[in-house]
C-alpha cells in the first residue's frame, strides 16, 4: 500500500517539467546514422501533423463557437463546392509527396547491409537470444538476469528490472555491422531502439539488418513480437565497447570456451552435477517445465513423474540433445555444452522425487551427439 | 405464382410473445435489436478483460495473473472486441436502420437474417469455453500468427478456429443479405445517389465483407491442416513459410478495420448535419471517398509487416499505397468540417459523441499516417504507439459512433426519450477518461514499451498508472450508459415521431416507436426526395 501511494506520489511530482525529462515520452534520437534518419523523419512527419491538425481542429473549434443557433445563427445552406474539394484533394497529395521523398531515401539507406565488416547472428529461442560471432568462433545464450527474475512476484524492483541479462551482446564502436537474425521456434523480433534496429525473426528464414554505433555504451531493448508465454521477459543487451576492449574480450572468450571443454572431459560428483544442474535447469529450462517441474498442463508437461525424466535415459539424453520436432521442445545441441547437459539431465532425473539416482557423465553426452 | 397474397394487413399483426419471438424472428427490426443486445454484452466481456490487462499494467511486477493468462486476456479481448463487439453492432444498426431509410418492408432474406444472428452466440460460446478447456484460451494475439498459433499452441485452439469459421460465415451472410436488400427492396423511386449515407457506407461494407472475410477463412483452415493433417503452409521445416501467413491475415485484416469504420462514417454524415441544420456537404464525394477507401483498403495490408524482412521494392510500394488512403479519408473530415460551418448548431447527446469522434478519429489517423512512414514504422511497429493508434480509431472512431448511433436512433426504436442531462455527463466522463487512458500510451511506445507484454521496466511505469486509472474511470463509464439505455427502455418520456429539429431521412417519417412492418407502401418520389441527403 505504501509503494502504491509513493508511486501516486511520483504521479503529481511527474507533472513538474524537469521530472517530465527522465520519463521518456518522445522517440530516442539514438546512436547510429539510422536510428538519427528515423528519429529525424519521426519529428518531421509528427509536426506535419500537428500543423494540419492545428488549423483543421481551430476551424472546427471556431464553428462550434460562432455557428451556434443559441448564438441566433441561422443555417447556411451550401452543401458543394468543387474547387474546395480539388484543393483539399490536391493540397494533401503534395504534403505527403513531399513526405515520401525523405521516407523512401531513408528507407533505401536502411536496408542496404552491403557495407558491414562483421557479422554477428542472432536466434531467437522461447525466450532467450543466442549470439554467434561465426569470424570469431564464439556463440552464447543471453537470458533475462536471475536477479530480475528474482523479483517478478514480488520484491523490490531496481533499475533496469526486466531490461538486464546474463550474458550481453559485445559489439565494438564505429564499426558496420551485419546481424543476420533468425529463430528457433517461433516468431521472435529483435529491437534495439538506440540502435534504429527491428527486424523480425523468422524460423526457417535469415533477415538482415545493419548498424554502426557511433557511441560506447550500453544500450537495451526487448523482444517486440508476441512469442509466447515469456515474451514480456526476452530482453536484449548490447555493450558498445572501444576496439580494443572488444579486442580483449574476444580473445577472453575463446580463452574461456577452452577451459569448458576442459571440465567436460573430466568425471564429476553428484553434487557437482546436481548444483550445476540445478542452476541449468532455472536459466533454460524452468521457463517451461516449471521450478518445481509441474510444467502447465496442456501446454508444456510435467518433468515430475514424467515418463522420459524417470525412464529410459537414452531416450531422455536424445530429447534433450535434439527436441521433438513440431513441439515448443528445442534441441539443446547447440545451446548447452556437454557438462551443462549432463548436468541438467543427472538434475532433472533427482529432483521433483523423481529420485532415479543415475549420473550422467559429459562424456556420454559427447559420445550420444 | 397464381395466387396473389395479400400483404395490406401485415402492419396490424404483432410479433409472437415470449422467448420463440426472438428464436424464430425473421423481423429486421427483432433481428437488429438482438444483434445490438448482443453487442453490448460482448462489449461488457471484452471491457471486463480489458479491466484485468489494465489491472495488471498497473504497477511493474505481476501482481494479479501469469504471464500466459495474460496473452489468453489480451488476444481474448482482442478477438471479443472486433468480432463480438464493434462487427455485430454494426450489423444490428443496419439491420435495424437500413430497411427503413430505404423504404423497404424488411430485409430481403430474412430467414437467413435469422440464421446469421443465431450463429454468433454459439460461436462466441465455443470462443468462450475455451478457458476452460485444458491448455487455455487462445494466447497468441488476436493476429494469431503462425507457428505460434499452429505448432506450439494448444489443442483448444481448434475451437478457436471452429468458432472463426462460424462468425465468418455470419457475416458473409449478412454481407449477402444487405447487399441484396439494398439493390433490390431499395423504394422502386429512389435512385442509388438517393441513399443516406449510411446506406452507402453498408453496402460498400458488404463488398468488403464478402471479400475478406473468405480470406480469413482460408487462414484458419490452412492452419487447421497444418495442425492436424501434417501440411505445411506455414511450416518452414516442411517447405512453407510463416510469413505466408501474415499476408493471408492481414489481405483479410486490413479491409477488416475498414469494416469496422466505414458504417462509422455513415453514421456521422447523418448526425452531423442534423444537429448543425444544414445538408451534409459533398455528398457524392462522402460516396466516392468511401469507394476509394475500400479499394485502396485491399491493397496495402503489407503495411503491418514492415519487420517482417520484405524487399525494399514491396516496402515502398506498401508505403506510397498506405499514404494515399489519407487522401479520401482527408476529404471526409474536410467535408463535416464544412457541413458544420456557417451551420446553426446544438448539441444534443448524439452530436457531442459525433463532433469528438471527428476530433479524435483524426487523432488516431494522424497517428496511422506516421506508421506509413516505413523507416518510422520500424521503430513504433509492436510497440504502444500502435496500441493508442488503434484505440483512437476503433474506440473513440467505430465505437463512438455507435454510440453516437444509439443516442440518435433510440427514439426511433423506442419511441421513448433517453435522459439527456445523464446522457451528457455520461459523454464527458467517457471523452475525458478515454483520452487519459490512451493518450499516454503514444508515449510509452516511443520511449520504448513493447506490446503484448504482462510486466514491464520501471521506467514505464508512471504513464501505466495513469493509462490504468483512466481505464478504470472509463470502464467505469459504462455502468452509467447501461443505466440510461435501461432507463430509457423503462421510463423515457414519449418521444416526437421526428424527434431531432434538422432530422432528414425516411426513417424519421414512420411512427414515434417505429412500426413492426414498416413501408408495406413504399414511400412516394416526393417524400423520397423531400428527405434526401442529396439535396
Ligand atoms: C519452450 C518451452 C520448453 C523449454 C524451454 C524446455 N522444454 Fe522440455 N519440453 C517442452 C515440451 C512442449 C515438451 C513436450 C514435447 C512432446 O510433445 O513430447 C517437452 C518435453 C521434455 C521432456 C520429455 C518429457 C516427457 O516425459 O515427455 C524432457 C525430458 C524435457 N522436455 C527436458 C527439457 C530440458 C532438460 C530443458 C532445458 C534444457 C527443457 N526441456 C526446456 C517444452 C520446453
Ligand atoms: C474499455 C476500454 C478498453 C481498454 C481499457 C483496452 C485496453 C487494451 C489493452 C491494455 C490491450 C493490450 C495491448 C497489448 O498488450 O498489446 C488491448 C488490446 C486490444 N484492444 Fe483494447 N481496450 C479497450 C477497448 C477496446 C475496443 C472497444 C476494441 C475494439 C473495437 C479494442 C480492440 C483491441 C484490439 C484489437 C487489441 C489487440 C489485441 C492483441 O494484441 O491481440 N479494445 N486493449
Ligand atoms: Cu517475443
Ligand atoms: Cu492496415
Amino acid at each position: 500500500m505504501s509503494k502504491l501511494m509513493s508511486r501516486l506520489g511520483g504521479l503529481i511530482v511527474m507533472v513538474s517539467a524537469n521530472a517530465f525529462a527522465e520519463y521518456g515520452f518522445n522517440m530516442t534520437k539514438g546512436v547510429s546514422s539510422v536510428a538519427r534518419d528515423i528519429y529525424g523523419l519521426h519529428m518531421m512527419v509528427f509536426w506535419i501533423c500537428v500543423a494540419i491538425a492545428l488549423i483543421v481542429f481551430s476551424v472546427m473549434i471556431y464553428s462550434l463557437i460562432v455557428h451556434r443557433k443559441s448564438q441566433g445563427v441561422v443555417a447556411a445552406n451550401f452543401h458543394e463546392s468543387t474547387k474546395a474539394e480539388l484543393l483539399w484533394t490536391g493540397i494533401p497529395i503534395i504534403i505527403l509527396v513531399l513526405m515520401a521523398i525523405p521516407a523512401s531515401s531513408v528507407l533505401i539507406d536502411l536496408e542496404d547491409t552491403s557495407k558491414a565488416q562483421m557479422t554477428i547472428k542472432i536466434t531467437g529461442h522461447q525466450w532467450k537470444w543466442q549470439y554467434d560471432y561465426p569470424k570469431e568462433g564464439i556463440s552464447f545464450i543471453s537470458n533475462l538476469k536471475q536477479g530480475s527474475k528474482d523479483v517478478i512476484y514480488s520484491g523490490n524492483r531496481h533499475k533496469n528490472y526486466l531490461l538486464e541479462v546474463d550474458n550481453n551482446l559485445v559489439l565494438p564502436v564505429d564499426t558496420p555491422i551485419r546481424f543476420l537474425i533468425t529463430s528457433n521456434d517461433v516468431i521472435h523480433s529483435w529491437w534495439v531502439p538506440d540502435f534504429g534496429v527491428k527486424q523480425d525473426a523468422n524460423p526457417g528464414f535469415i533477415n538482415d539488418a545493419w548498424v554502426q554505433i557511433d557511441e560506447i555504451g550500453i544500450y537495451r531493448g526487448q523482444c517486440t513480437e508476441l512469442c509466447g508465454k515469456d515474451h514480456g521477459f526476452m530482453p536484449i543487451v548490447v555493450d558498445v565497447v572501444s576496439k580494443a576492449d572488444y579486442a580483449k574480450w574476444v580473445s577472453k572468450q575463446q580463452a574461456a570456451k577452452a577451459v569448458t571443454l576442459a571440465k567436460s572431459s573430466k568425471t564429476w560428483g553428484e553434487e557437482e552435477l546436481i548444483s550445476l544442474g540445478q542452476k541449468v535447469y532455472n536459466t533454460s529450462c524452468a521457463s517451461c517445465h516449471g521450478i518445481t517441474g509441474k510444467g502447465i498442463p496442456g501446454v508444456f508437461p510435467a518433468l515430475k513423474g514424467s515418463p522420459i525424466a524417470t525412464g529410459d535415459i537414452k531416450k531422455h539424453i536424445s530429447i534433450v540433445l535434439h527436441g521433438k520436432t513440431g513441439t515448443a521442445m528445442a534441441g539443446y545441441k547447440n545451446m548447452l555444452g556437454d557438462s551443462d547437459i549432463a548436468a541438467v539431465i543427472t538434475f532433472e532425473r533427482t529432483a521433483f522425487g523423481n529420485q532415479m539416482g543415475d549420473l550422467i557423465q559429459p562424456a556420454q553426452i559427447k559420445a550420444a551427439r | 405464382m397464381t395466387t396473389v397474397t395479400d400483404h395490406t394487413d401485415d402492419g396490424h399483426h404483432g410479433p409472437e410473445k415470449g422467448l420463440m419471438r426472438w428464436i424464430k424472428t425473421t423481423n429486421h427490426k427483432d433481428i437488429g435489436s438482438l444483434y445490438l443486445w448482443f453487442a453490448f454484452v460482448m462489449l461488457l466481456i471484452g471491457g471486463a478483460m480489458a479491466m484485468v490487462i489494465r489491472m495488471e499494467l498497473f504497477q511493474p511486477g505481476m501482481q494479479l495473473s501469469e504471464p500466459q493468462f495474460f496473452n489468453q486476456m489480451t488476444t481474448m479481448h482482442g478477438l471479443i472486441m472486433v468480432f463480438g463487439a464493434v462487427m455485430p453492432a454494426f450489423v444490428g444498426l443496419g439491420n435495424w436502420l437500413i430497411p427503413m431509410m430505404i423504404g423497404a418492408p424488411d430485409m430481403a432474406l430474412p430467414r437467413m437474417n435469422n440464421w446469421s444472428f443465431w450463429i454468433l452466440p454459439f460461436a462466441g460460446g465455443i470462443l468462450l469455453s475455451t478457458f476452460f478447456m485444458e491448455g487455455g484460451a487462445p494466447a497468441f494475439g488476436w493476429t494469431f500468427y503462425a507457428p505460434l498459433s499452429t505448432t506450439f499452441a494448444p489443442d483448444s485452439t481448434d475451437f478457436f478456429i471452429f468458432a472463426v469459421h462460424l462468425l465468418g460465415f455470419s457475416s458473409i451472410m449478412g454481407a449477402i443479405n444487405i447487399i441484396a436488400t439494398v439493390l433490390n427492396m431499395r423504394a422502386p423511386e429512389m435512385k442509388l445517389m438517393d441513399m443516406p449515407l449510411f446506406v452507402w457506407t453498408w453496402l460498400i461494407t458488404s463488398f468488403l465483407l464478402i471479400g475478406a472475410m473468405p480470406v480469413l477463412a482460408g487462414a484458419v483452415t490452412m492452419m487447421l491442416t497444418d495442425r492436424n493433417f501434417g501440411t505445411a503452409f506455414f511450416d518452414a521445416t516442411g517447405g512453407g513459410d510463416p510469413v505466408l501467413f501474415q499476408h493471408i491475415f492481414w489481405f483479410f485484416g486490413h479491409p477488416e478495420v475498414y469494416i469496422m469504420i466505414l458504417p462509422a462514417f455513415g453514421v456521422v454524415s447523418h448526425i452531423i448535419p442534423t444537429f448543425a441544420r444544414k445538408p451534409l456537404f459533398g455528398y457524392s464525394s462522402m460516396v466516392y471517398a468511401s469507394a476509394s477507401i475500400a479499394f485502396l483498403s485491399y491493397i496495402v495490408w503489407g503495411h503491418h509487416m514492415f519487420s517482417t524482412g520484405m524487399p525494399v521494392a514491396g516496402e515502398l510500394y506498401f508505403m506510397y499505397a498506405t499514404m494515399l488512403i489519407a487522401v479520401p479519408t482527408g476529404v471526409k473530415v474536410f467535408n463535416w468540417v464544412s457541413t458544420m460551418w456557417r451551420g446553426s448548431m446544438t448539441f444534443e447527446t448524439p452530436m457531442l459523441w459525433a463532433i469528438s469522434f471527428v476530433f479524435l478519429f483524426t487523432i488516431g489517423g494522424f497517428s496511422g499516417l506516421m506508421l506509413g512512414i516505413v523507416p518510422a514504422d520500424i521503430q513504433y511497429q509492436d510497440t504502444y504507439f500502435v496500441v493508442a493508434h488503434f484505440h483512437y480509431v476503433l474506440v473513440t472512431g467505430a465505437l463512438w459512433a455507435i454510440i453516437a448511433a444509439t443516442f440518435y436512433w433510440l427514439p426511433k426504436w423506442t419511441g421513448k426519450m433517453y435522459n439527456e442531462t445523464l446522457a451528457k455527463v455520461h459523454f464527458w466522463w467517457a471523452v475525458i477518461s478515454v483520452n487519459v487512458l490512451f493518450f499516454p500510451q503514444h508515449f510509452l511506445g516511443l520511449a520504448g514499451m513493447p506490446r503484448r507484454i504482462p510486466d514491464y521496466s520501471l521506467q514505464f511505469a508512471d504513464f501505466n498508472m495513469i493509462s490504468s486509472i483512466g481505464g478504470f474511470a472509463f470502464g467505469a463509464s459504462f455502468i452509467l450508459f447501461t443505466y440510461i439505455l435501461i432507463d430509457c427502455i423503462r421510463n423515457g418520456k414519449p418521444a416526437d415521431a421526428r424527434p431531432w429539429e434538422g432530422a432528414k431521412g425516411l426513417e424519421w417519417t414512420l411512427e414515434p416507436k417505429a412500426q413492426y412492418h414498416s413501408f408495406n407502401i413504399p414511400p412516394t418520389k416526393v417524400l423520397i426526395e423531400q428527405e434526401s441527403q442529396n439535396s
